[in-house]
């Protein structure tokens, strides 16, 4: 027993669990301002992969990781807008038209890959992200390098979530977002534009997405394949559910999913413990069952239209 | 032409949907103090007319001048922006924002940040000049109507707005709140407001307004500039154009308990709208249930129709005890219902009219035999009814939906009588119904009252229930907090029951 847990409890154990949480970051709080300005983004997983392609692509083409992240954000946002079109232009439902980006964007993905690389023999690859250490507090004992010798990109998934609960709490924008989730007629009748709230809550959500995606083939790993999503979109979504739509909550979830995935890759390596590692990931689905006061903006899949006579 | 005098002055103003003329030629001047009146039926184009003012629609032609210049008003942005502010009906609040979060809303912040301690300083300076008050950091969930209502007023006037526009601002509150609702719109008047305050409850006109605008079938129909110098009647009979005929309540005998209810609870500790419920009612009376909504109303109606079920208590119906009620069994108990909301729970307003005219009997065997509808039966049947009813529908195939409001509450009403209820339970079912359409109703009632039959009415409305009960009972938070005679009521009486105050205090 003492030795699983010093096993488990290294250094490196505490580092993975910050790299595997940071692209579940920036899809949660993705998620959230979506889900904030009344629009559940269900195409969340395939926006995620689209992102890794195109950051891949890109990244792959120009030798730039960074332009590889721009390339991600920009088609994830293009994505969300698209999901903005159906939803709060035409008022389609959400779960449809979300269902319906995934599978467009998934599919947008593999061809444009299959277009670019045909099937090549061995995996192209570029050379990833490595970690930038912070002077002075990377040398801290434990913390240090658990927390500060991560990629430029960890650093920023945990500084967008202090900025997503200033911008939603603290600013004028936020509030108006907030409003259009909870109640569109009331930011209607102060003038506030739900659709232009609503796209640009859903914009801000590709943007993010699209940079979790370009995460995972540039940090966890150097190359494309079409399971490098494998559900990780999905888990986002029962993460703000877990977090009650609140980014700390949601953060703090990411984190905790995080461990619980690093601690099953630790125990399956370990091959001490037999567990199928499926009950892992189930777990905070079973949380978001559980969390009994969940409330979810009021407006939430709700399409908004100006009463019309 | 223009006077600068006016704070608002809206000239010529005409706009048509398709063929319909909702405004046509209609001037409106408001001064700086003024409570104008605006009174009309339904769709005598008043909404029409404000939605215009508050940019929800562009007038066709016409012009609007604001403290003599004019303007052009394209959202409700810029509406907001000329300083017009509105309270609508439905309030349009947020009930998981605090008061301050609510007004601050749409606003700009101060470098970029939400101005929490202006917003606050802003919310304390109304309550200094006008009198109302609010606690900013109070969750909307937690305010009652009334403060709901003034929270909605303070955010109207909260960008420094001169003209306050009030939509039916009192059809949901109690009487006790309206009176300080008018007091607080005294108070906004003297401070140099111009008010516009629509309604079609007559005696509030009277009440609050120092200037009558009357509406009919899309234009002024007149133009009262003193208030004081016309009567109840002379209103009514502009806004409709004929004298009012209520109709005429009989005696009649009273009959058999139909129904009766002792200690009836619904839901858990936790979530119980019913806490004990009191009530009988015989045949040839009809019992009114005043109360203010939300009270347990619904779900009190939901019980007696056998869609919800009591989890405590003693449900009657003609001494048979009801364990399982269930709307079938209630059907064949002869228990009819208008509910609240005709347009979802009434009627399927995407089918044709002779689905929703038939729904609850299509199980007779006159309408259907052996599992298949026989159509010829239902369409001559529902024929039947429209003309006996005389509901404006071109035939029984129109889809349901089509029709008016008061149509509407027609093909209910037809349906819930066609077999002779013994006991009728209505809610609202003249809300948003025009004085003629509410007439017929009201005569539907008192006739079947006279054929012994028994009436619940439940309505938010006082004059109707004190116009048409034999008894009225009040509810307040699930429980009947008093029941009088109706020759022992008094409408302060009720008013402060519905308030939740306690009688005999």
């Amino acid at each position: 027993m003492e030795e699983i847990i010093s096993q488990i409890f290294q250094v490196g154990f505490f580092t993975a669990i910050i790299r595997i949480a940071t692209p579940f970051v920036f899809a949660t709080i993705g998620e959230l301002f979506a889900e904030r300005s009344g629009v559940l983004n269900l195409g969340i997983e395939g926006i995620m992969m689209f992102g890794a392609m195109t950051g891949f692509s890109t990244a792959y083409f120009t030798s730039s990781l960074w332009l590889g992240i721009l390339a991600a954000m920009l088609t994830g946002m293009l994505m969300a807008a698209l999901m903005g079109f159906l939803t709060v232009s035409l008022g389609l439902s959400q779960h449809v038209s979300g269902i319906g980006i995934t599978m467009l964007s998934t599919g947008f993905a593999f061809f444009f890959y299959r277009i670019i690389f045909g099937q090549p023999s061995t995996l192209p690859n570029i050379k990833a992200f490595t970690p930038v250490g912070i002077p002075v507090l990377k040398d801290i004992p434990w913390i240090g390098p658990v927390l500060f010798e991560q990629t430029t990109l960890t650093y920023l998934a945990f500084a967008v979530v202090p900025l997503a609960a200033f911008l939603l709490y603290k600013t004028p924008w936020g509030l108006n977002l907030r409003t259009v989730g909870e109640n569109p007629h009331a930011a209607d009748s102060a003038g506030v534009s739900v659709s232009a709230m609503r796209y640009q809550g859903l914009i801000i959500s590709g943007a993010l997405m699209g940079i979790a995606g370009a995460y995972l083939v540039m940090v966890q790993f150097n190359a494309f394949t079409f399971g490098v999503i494998s559900g990780r979109g999905w888990i986002c979504i029962a993460l703000v559910v877990f977090g009650q739509w609140g980014p700390w909550k949601s953060a703090a979830g990411a984190l905790l999913f995080a461990m619980i995935d690093a601690l099953q890759l630790r125990l399956q390596a370990s091959s001490i413990i037999d567990l199928p590692y499926q009950i892992f990931l189930m777990m905070p689905f079973v949380r978001a069952m559980m969390a009994v006061e969940m409330r979810a903006p009021a407006a939430l899949l709700i399409p908004f239209r100006k009463e019309e006579r | 032409m223009s006077n600068p005098d006016y704070l608002l002055s809206m000239q010529g103003i005409c706009k048509s949907f398709g063929a319909i003329q909702a405004n046509y030629n209609v001037d409106l001047n408001l001064s700086e103090g003024d409570i104008l009146g605006l009174l009309g039926e339904n769709g005598a184009g008043k909404t029409t007319l404000m939605n215009i003012l508050f940019g929800t629609y562009q007038a066709d032609e016409g012009k609007i001048m604001v403290q003599g210049s004019q303007i052009t008003i394209h959202s409700t942005a810029d509406a907001l922006g000329f300083g017009i502010g509105m309270v609508h009906q439905h309030f349009h609040l947020v009930h998981q924002h605090t008061v301050l979060e609510n007004l601050l809303v749409g606003e700009p912040g101060r470098m970029g940040r939400l101005d929490f301690s202006g917003a606050r300083r802003r919310l304390l300076e109304i309550g200094e000049q006008f009198g109302l008050t609010l606690n900013p950091d109070a969750r909307v969930s937690e305010l009652t109507i009334g403060e709901q209502q003034r929270l909605e007023i303070i955010k109207a006037i909260f960008g420094d707005s001169k003209i306050l526009i009030l939509d039916e601002p009192t059809a949901v509150l109690t009487p006790y709140e309206s009176t300080g609702l008018f007091e607080a719109l005294r108070a906004l008047a003297e401070g140099g407001l111009g008010i516009i305050f629509i309604s079609h409850k007559l005696h509030e006109v009277r009440n609050v307004t120092n200037r009558v605008l009357v509406m009919r079938a899309g234009s002024v129909s007149a133009l009262v500039e003193d208030t004081k110098e016309v009567t109840e009647s002379d209103l009514a009979r502009l806004m409709c154009g004929h004298e009012l005929n209520p109709p005429k309540k009989n005696t009649s005998k009273l009959g058999d308990t139909f129904l009766s209810l002792s200690a009836i609870k619904t839901g858990d500790s936790t979530h119980q709208k019913l806490k004990g419920i009191n009530l009988s009612v015989q045949g040839g009376e009809i019992l009114g249930i005043a109360g203010v909504s939300g009270n347990g109303q619904k779900e009190l109606a939901d019980v007696i129709a056998g869609v919800l079920s009591h989890t405590e208590g003693t449900f009657e119906v003609k001494g048979e005890i009801i364990s399982k009620a269930s709307p079938r069994l209630m059907q064949k108990l002869k228990i009819g219902r208008i509910p609240e909301d005709r347009m979802t729970t009434g009627l399927v307003t995407s089918l044709p009219l002779y689905v929703s005219m038939v729904l609850p009997w299509i199980r007779r065997s006159i309408f259907s035999r052996f599992g298949i509808l026989r159509k010829n039966e239902i369409l001559s049947f529902t024929s039947k009814m429209i003309k006996r009813f005389t509901i404006q529908a071109t035939d029984p195939e129109v889809k349901t939906g089509t029709l008016s409001g008061g149509n509407l509450q027609k093909v209910l009403l037809a349906r819930e009588l066609a077999f002779e209820p013994e006991v009728l339970l209505a809610s609202q079912p003249t809300r948003g119904l025009d004085v003629a359409a509410a007439e017929f109703v009201h005569r539907q009632f008192l006739s079947l009252r006279e054929k012994g039959a028994a009436i619940i009415l439940i309505s938010e409305d006082l004059e109707e229930l004190f116009a048409l009960s034999d008894r009225i009972v009040v509810m307040y938070e699930g429980r009947i907090a008093g029941e009088t005679k109706i020759n022992d009521a008094s409408v302060e009486e009720i008013g402060l029951l519905m308030a939740g105050a306690t009688l005999g205090a």
